[in-house]
């Protein structure tokens, strides 16, 4: 690991170094773990405040009813960006910083990487003994160094030989893994960047009976990325036929909602065939990558309204909106410009399911429409139109008008009532109900990329996590006679953690290797095999067993040898892993 | 659609809820009374053991050690020699402390109530489950309970395979605080989901989440133990054994957590037309992956190791409780569905 003398350079900070001293001590700052963690901590805490205060790029409305409630303090968390904490400067410099880390750390171990994949394992230790495994066992001649290779390979093992002795390892799925991880965040963010750049979103409402065609103008709210131009909008259109919501109708539950579904006809692009589809939550509408997608309903009731003269001055649906999720009650405006004598003005009240409430008001009880009705608020006079600052369509700006009808008591229009004017001013009629929906339509060709990219990282993250790095020597002498040989195998987890699982695989091998030849002598039989399984297994079994090491850490009881004692097996994989 | 609900069926599964409660308790009682009084309340050695030759070797490999420049691996636990580095200083004292001839039944008793916990637990999922006709996890009642179910199968499965039994008593009593809190705070009555909740992906990505919140949750009372344990002797096995335990189940959860967040992010992306949007949940979730890869980060980091690690491990876990209950109740956003009575 590599790592730990990283720190350490950074630490000896340089003291007069040239400016290319200076970048290099930089870079090693910027590119070592120590660092990474203190950004990924620096990262975690900066998504904090965009969870507490409210986002524009979520909730825009909250931000406005902030500014609101608080004016100074809304003031202030604006100029820190708390309220775009996602799209922040500061936000952006850590994840940069991040990800300049992470590519810094990234590549020098790719190529590191690279190059040990090909080289050899190295050359067995003078003493196989000395390591955290180790058996041994007496074998006919057979068992050539090439033979005991050729054991390792079949277990995947990538072998070297010399002159007595063969090296193995296995498991460098675990570093390719770790950089598969780390290389497939940096795609993850490039993926979502390119997304925002390229892609747009918009928001619109679309009563029953109304259509709309993708085109900048359609939208009520569109945002597009940079690099978007209005004319590469994806050409379908389509008509909401019918919006039908399911809801619990009796129980504690009434009126949870069950199922929203909007019939659409789809034209793909101008002139294709008509086809249905029915959206639903969870169940957006795609074409040719742009999705639309079902995120809310209300109700827009009819209305026509006769002004002073007789004439029809309006007549249609007006979206309302929802002003309690739980019973629909709902509220629209209605502005009437061209009424004459004067312009009218309406404040609607709609219940979709109508009781009278105990106080002689009216209410509604259910979020369903099952005997909806209007209270109807009239007023004459200045809409206030004509001053040329803009004006929401959902609210109704009073100061130049007088009211005409007021009153929250008076019995609300059902279907098909009329309600007359006072002073001859016209009426105005509840000619039937209809619901709008409103969709998201959204076009994000990082997706794709952005799926692969986390399917990677989830894949090299399990290699990098599950794999274990693991070194296997052997080590073949002639006894005397040179008929017999004597067969030394060690072993080395060169991952913490796995020590167990190495152990048993450990004693497989030894009992593959000892098949390559088995002796002739009965009393030569492999011994150490089920040795170096005794060891491995917990709990371990015999007194005589756990006596010998037992016996030496308690013979030198100051700590500091016992816990070189310790140290020992657990020390000797980074040992190693240094030394190369 | 199913939107009836099958009434005595959701009854049985709230008794079976308390039931489960009562077995963890006692549960608990019998781990803890082995964990007092048994002999062995755990099995020596994790691990492939100590070789003979270990001191020597010990000498050679610190000295490359030395070499290379980590100081550090002295106090870092021993990896190949198992459970040893508690030194033999407790375990030789309670040797010689007399047991209570019943003591060596109370873990296999408590280990027996585990499982009868268990299979009512799972038994509470599963009624509620077919009482309402859906996957039951869409609200934070049936959510808690599913995680106190996956986090003793965490225990259970790791302490037959891994001596962790000296875990028992935590785990359970973490599971019957949960169940408790549960049934206490969060219940509501069976029923059916809204529309946003009604899809595949709550089996998937709900599933995920709970399964690497249990293993977290395993990992958090061995990281609670390791600090409230001392460096000396005790009841309880050595840091070094607590902090690889800690890491084992973390080394399994993340990528399942991982996993977890991924599939989040697609159904974001077929319900709410983003997969990424930056809602209260999608935020603290994030939190949590980014401090627990904080956690991996640290125990690969010199300096870092033992108690920092630890720390750090437990912050993570904060932020993963406060992801699973204070976002539904402090945070409103998009996953505000999740029924908080
Ligand atoms: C988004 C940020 C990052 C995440 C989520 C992340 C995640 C991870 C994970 C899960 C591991 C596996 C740890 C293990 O083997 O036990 C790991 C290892 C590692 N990461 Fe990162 N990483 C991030 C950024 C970085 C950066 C910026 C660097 C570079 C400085 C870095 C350097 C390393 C190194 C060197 C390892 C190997 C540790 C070992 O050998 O055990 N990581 N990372």
């Amino acid at each position: 690991m590599t790592t730990t003398e990283q720190t350490q350079d950074v630490q000896a900070a340089p003291a007069g170094l040239g400016p290319v001293g200076w970048l290099r001590w930089a870079w090693r700052l910027l590119t070592s773990m120590r660092t990474a963690l203190i950004l990924l901590f620096l990262f975690a805490l900066a998504s904090v405040p965009g969870s507490i205060y409210p986002q524009r790029s979520i909730s825009p409305d909250k931000v406005a009813q902030y500014f609101k409630d608080s004016p100074q303090a809304a003031a202030w968390l604006d100029r820190l960006w708390l309220f775009d904490v996602f799209t922040s400067p500061w936000f952006a410099a850590t994840y940069l910083l991040l990800f300049i880390s992470l590519a810094g750390c990234v590549l020098p171990r790719a190529a590191a990487h690279w190059r040990e994949l090909r080289r050899r394992p190295p050359a067995a230790p003078r003493n196989l003994s000395r390591l955290p495994q180790h058996a041994y066992f007496r074998t006919g001649e057979a068992a050539t160094v090439e033979s005991l290779a050729a054991v390792l390979r079949a277990r995947r093992f990538r072998t070297v030989t010399g002159p007595g002795w063969v090296a193995a390892e296995k498991g460098y799925l675990r570093e390719t893994g770790n950089l598969l991880f780390h290389a497939a965040l940096l795609a993850l963010l490039i993926a979502v960047g390119a997304g925002g750049l390229y892609g747009y979103r918009g928001n619109v409402l679309l009563v029953e009976g109304n259509g709309f065609a993708n085109t900048v103008s359609a939208y009520d709210r569109y945002i597009p990325g940079q690099r978007v131009s209005p004319d590469s909008l994806e050409p379908f259109s389509f008509t909401l036929k019918d919006f039908q919501a399911t809801y619990v109708a009796a129980g504690e539950r009434r009126g949870q909602p069950l199922d929203f579904s909007a019939s659409l006809r789809v034209a793909d692009h101008p002139g294709a065939p008509e086809r249905p589809y029915e959206l639903r939550v969870n169940e957006p509408l795609e074409v040719n990558g742009t999705q639309t997608y079902l995120l809310g309903h209300g109700y827009a009731p009819t209305f026509k309204v006769l002004d002073g003269k007789g004439q029809v001055a309006f007549e249609g649906p007006v979206p309302c909106l929802t002003a309690d999720q739980v019973t629909y009650t709902s509220e629209c405006v209605i502005k009437v410009p061209d009424a004459l004598p004067e312009q009218l003005g309406f404040l609607v009240r709609f219940l979709p399911t109508t009781v009278p409430a105990a106080d002689g008001s009216w209410i509604s009880i259910f979020p369903g429409m099952a005997n909806p009705t209007a209270q109807v608020f009239a007023f004459s006079g200045d809409l206030g139109m004509n001053t040329g600052r803009p004006q929401s369509v959902y609210q109704l700006d009073t100061a130049k008008l007088k009211p005409l009808v007021m009153g929250l008591k008076t019995k609300p229009l059902a279907v098909g009532d009329t309600l007359p004017l006072p002073g001859g001013a016209g009426s105005i009629q509840l000619t039937g109900v209809r619901e709008w929906i409103s969709l998201q339509i959204a076009y994000d060709p990082g997706r794709g990329p952005a799926l692969v990219a986390a399917a990677l990282a989830v894949l090299g993250l399990v290699l990098s996590l599950t794999v274990r790095r693991r070194r296997v020597w052997v080590r073949v002498t002639e006894d005397g006679d040179g008929a017999a040989r004597t067969v030394d195998v060690g072993g080395l987890p060169r991952t913490e953690g796995g020590d167990t699982a190495f152990a048993e695989e450990f004693g497989q091998i030894v009992t593959a290797l000892t098949g390559v030849a088995p002796p002739s002598g009965a009393e030569d039989g492999p011994e150490p095999p089920g040795g170096s399984e005794d060891r491995a297994a917990p709990p371990r079994g015999s007194k005589d067993d756990e006596a010998a090491p037992r016996h030496q850490a308690e013979a030198g009881r100051s700590v500091t040898s016992s816990q070189e004692a310790e140290a020992g097996p657990a020390a000797s994989p980074q040992g190693v892993k240094d030394a190369h | 659609m199913p939107t009836d609900v099958n009434g005595g069926l959701a009854t049985f599964s709230d008794q079976l809820i308390l039931a489960t409660v009562l077995l963890y308790v006692f549960a608990m009682i019998g781990y803890a009374l082995d964990l007092g009084f048994g002999r062995s309340s755990r099995k020596t050695g994790t691990t492939g053991a100590a070789v003979p030759s270990l001191a020597a070797s010990g000498t050679a490999a610190r000295a490359k050690v030395a070499a290379g420049g980590a100081v550090q691996t002295l106090d870092r636990p021993a990896g190949a020699s198992g459970g040893e580095d508690t030194g033999a200083g407790p375990e030789g004292s309670e040797a010689g402390r007399r047991t209570p001839a019943w003591a060596a039944h109370a873990a296999t008793v408590a280990v027996a109530l585990s499982w009868l916990g268990w299979a009512a637990n799972l038994g509470a999922i599963a009624t509620r489950g077919l009482a309402v006709g859906r996957w039951p996890w869409g609200n934070m009642y049936e959510f808690v309970v599913a995680i106190c179910f996956a986090a003793v199968t965490a225990f259970l499965v790791m302490q037959a395979r891994l001596p962790v039994r000296f875990l028992g008593a935590f785990v359970s009593l973490a599971a019957a605080l949960g169940l408790g809190f549960a049934v206490r705070y969060l219940h509501v009555q069976a029923g059916p989901v809204v529309p946003a909740l009604n899809s595949y992906w709550i089996a998937i990505h709900v599933t995920a989440a709970i399964c690497a919140s249990g293993l977290f949750i395993l990992a958090g009372v061995a990281g609670v133990l390791y600090l409230a344990r001392g460096e000396g002797p005790s009841r309880l096995p050595g840091r070094a054994e607590l902090d690889r335990v800690a890491h084992r189940a973390i080394v399994i959860a993340f990528p399942i957590w991982t996993f977890a967040v991924i599939a989040g992010a697609l159904w974001a992306d077929k319900a709410w037309g983003r997969y990424w949007g930056w809602d209260p949940k999608e935020v603290w979730s994030f939190i949590a992956w980014i401090a627990y890869a904080a956690y991996l980060h640290a125990r690969a980091t010199a300096g870092w190791r033992g108690r920092a690690a630890v720390i750090i491990q437990l912050v993570a876990f904060g932020c993963l409780l406060f992801n699973l209950i204070g976002v539904n109740i402090f945070l409103s956003g998009l996953h505000s569905y999740a029924q908080v009575p």
